[in-house]
């Protein structure tokens, strides 16, 4: 009995049962609410269901179908164009930004967190206030645009200006994320670098050129593939903010997705749309990386 | 994201967090420098729609339907806000909201130290694998598994309910995976001595490892309560009732309701910011550490 009793004791505190042990609860949690439905949506993309009758198998048909529609093919064009507008706009912005912010100026603390603020913001309350901004009667945006002989705008309830009214509200709420990030970086330049050209006779802008940029190009590169990545899954603001309109100005693969699945009771065809809206993420991510290793090479 | 991108980021993210706790220059003896001329207007870009939110919450309806806007208030009508609160259930679902987003914060905080701590120190069998498909799933967009996700929470009883809202957000891969990279960096020395005095792992992990990790427990908290006051899409989906909505669904339903009462709105609106903004103000520096370290922002 004693050595038994020993031996069960042994099994108990042995590495594997503690680590198991400690590791269990979460890692079932992250089977069961990550891992199966990874799967089961593959699963789902090959089938036609409703999620409430039995679902039926249809092979490939729900890929074979998705050249044919009309409405992907507009939001995937939706979502490149917004995608193409969104990406440059918060990095490049994000980085002139971060720059300003990065000088030793009186009351740099107080613009710091001004830029940071809309970041915590959340995506209702930041679609909530630019529906107001963006007011076609009595909003501030076509007042000040006004002012300057422009407009009026109709912003999102225009066919063609909805989806650029959702880039400058998305770029507003984003931005501040990337110039955190360009912030942290900018700080990690080793002085002696700015130093060395300085004595070398750079002006500021050969500095900027030839030691700051080369420096930044991994960060870059990251912030790129991260907001190149969020803009294709663009939802949360194109549903509350137009709900797809006007018409079907501001369809997004996401929110169609959406409507198919939970509107629409199209769960197997609604799958096959998130399947190969991932593969196009995947796809443009490693280009991305591929193309951006070699250019940060290069310049590095 | 691989490991040394991942410490790379770390990296860049402590010096983000060293920054935001850096005293103003010394040498800024100027009041005015040229910088301030690009300063200046992407701040006032950045803040005016906040502002403009703010005035008009404390507006009456016949001033939010004046043109041209008015950027200053004439009136300061604080019962705006007492009268949200009588209109739509916003209480509750502050209540609701604050529920849920403690019990995933301290659900992530304790699954994922523990995980967290037996991914980085023990051997066990089969740790890589599961390691690897952990990391896995971060890669898949949420999109991707939502509607399965959905299914598996119908089966659980759990839609409609805060439970929905909970239970699957109780652990997070990103949390394993931030304290593991974290657990690792702790001298390993101390953990050894107290092994050798008898300690068990669950005594090392509480008494010696947690205490030493902060920092890093604090910023998985400050992200995952960000992350889970903001929430929009899976709220969304699984709850319909009014009464067990969170703040963010509710304001969406508020707004559907209200669209007309411009006032109303933006009252209801600074309400809803107003644990996440007070968080931000006085958790500044891990806020800055955890965006720079993820990117998990909507």
């Amino acid at each position: 009995m004693a050595t038994r009793g020993a031996s069960v004791r042994r099994v108990m505190t042995s590495d594997h049962a503690v680590g198991w042990a400690f590791a269990s609860p979460a890692v079932l949690l992250i089977i069961v609410f990550g891992l199966i439905p990874i799967v089961w949506s593959a699963l789902l993309s090959f089938q036609k269901t409703n999620l409430l009758s039995p679902a039926h198998w249809v092979g490939l048909a729900n890929y074979r179908a998705l050249p044919k529609d009309p409405y992907f093919e507009q939001s995937m064009v939706h979502s490149a164009i917004y995608t193409v507008l969104f990406v440059p706009f918060s990095v490049a912005g994000g980085l002139l930004t971060a720059i300003a912010l990065n000088r030793p100026v009186r009351g740099i603390r107080i613009y710091r967190t001004a830029v940071f603020v809309p970041v915590v913001v959340s995506t209702i309350a930041t679609v909530i206030i630019f529906l107001w901004v963006f007011d076609p009667n009595f909003g501030l945006a076509n007042w000040l645009l006004g002012k300057v002989g422009l407009g009026p705008f109709a912003f999102f309830t225009s066919s063609n200006g909805a989806l650029y009214s959702i880039v400058a509200m998305t770029v507003w709420g984003w931005i501040g994320f990337n110039v955190i990030v360009y912030l942290a970086a900018l700080q990690g330049i080793p002085r002696e670098l700015v130093e060395a050209a300085e004595i070398d006779g750079a002006g500021t802008l050969g500095i900027f050129r030839n030691v700051t940029l080369p420096l930044l190009g991994p960060v870059t590169l990251f912030l790129v593939v991260w907001s190149s990545i969020n803009a294709l899954q663009l939802f949360d603001e194109v549903y509350l903010a137009t709900n797809g309109g006007p018409g079907t100005a501001t369809y997004v693969p996401v929110f169609y997705l959406y409507k198919l699945a939970f509107q629409q009771a199209e769960a197997g065809y609604a799958a096959a749309i998130a399947y190969v809206l991932f593969a196009v993420i995947l796809v443009l991510t490693v280009v991305q990386l591929l193309v951006g290793r070699r250019m940060v090479h290069y310049s590095g | 994201m691989s490991e040394i991108e991942t410490i790379d980021l770390a990296a860049r993210a402590d010096e983000a967090a060293r920054m935001m706790r850096e005293e103003e220059p010394k040498s800024s003896r100027f009041l005015f420098s040229s910088w301030h001329l690009v300063l200046i207007p992407i701040a006032v870009v950045m803040v005016i729609p906040l502002v403009w939110m703010l005035v008009t919450s404390l507006q009456t309806l016949e001033e939010t339907r004046h043109y041209p806007p008015t950027l200053v208030p004439t009136s300061l009508e604080f019962h705006n806000y007492t009268d949200v609160l009588k209109q739509a259930p916003f209480s509750r679902w502050f209540v609701n909201t604050l529920v849920v987003t403690i019990v995933v914060v301290a659900g992530n905080l304790l699954f994922c130290s523990l995980a967290g701590y037996a991914f980085a120190r023990i051997k066990f069998f089969g740790r890589e694998v599961v390691f690897v498909l952990i990391l896995a799933t971060l890669m898949i967009p949420f999109q991707v598994v939502i509607i399965p996700t959905f299914l598996i929470v119908k089966r659980f009883g759990l839609i409609d309910t805060l439970g929905a809202l909970i239970l699957p957000n109780l652990a997070s891969a990103f949390g394993i995976f931030m304290l593991r990279q974290f657990f690792r960096t702790l001298p390993i020395e101390l953990e050894e001595a107290a092994r050798i005095d008898g300690a068990s792992r669950l005594g090392i992990l509480f008494k010696i490892v947690l205490p030493l990790s902060g920092p890093a427990l604090a910023t998985l908290a400050v992200i995952m309560f960000m992350w889970t006051w903001n929430d929009f899409l899976w709220p969304l989906i699984t709850i319909y009732s009014p009464q067990n909505m969170t703040i963010q669904l509710g304001l969406a339903t508020f707004q559907g309701a209200h669209q007309t009462n411009t006032n109303l709105l933006m009252a209801a609106n600074v309400m809803s910011m107003i644990p996440v903004l007070l968080l931000f103000f006085f958790a500044q520096r891990y806020f800055v550490r955890g965006i720079a370290t993820t990117g998990l922002k909507g």
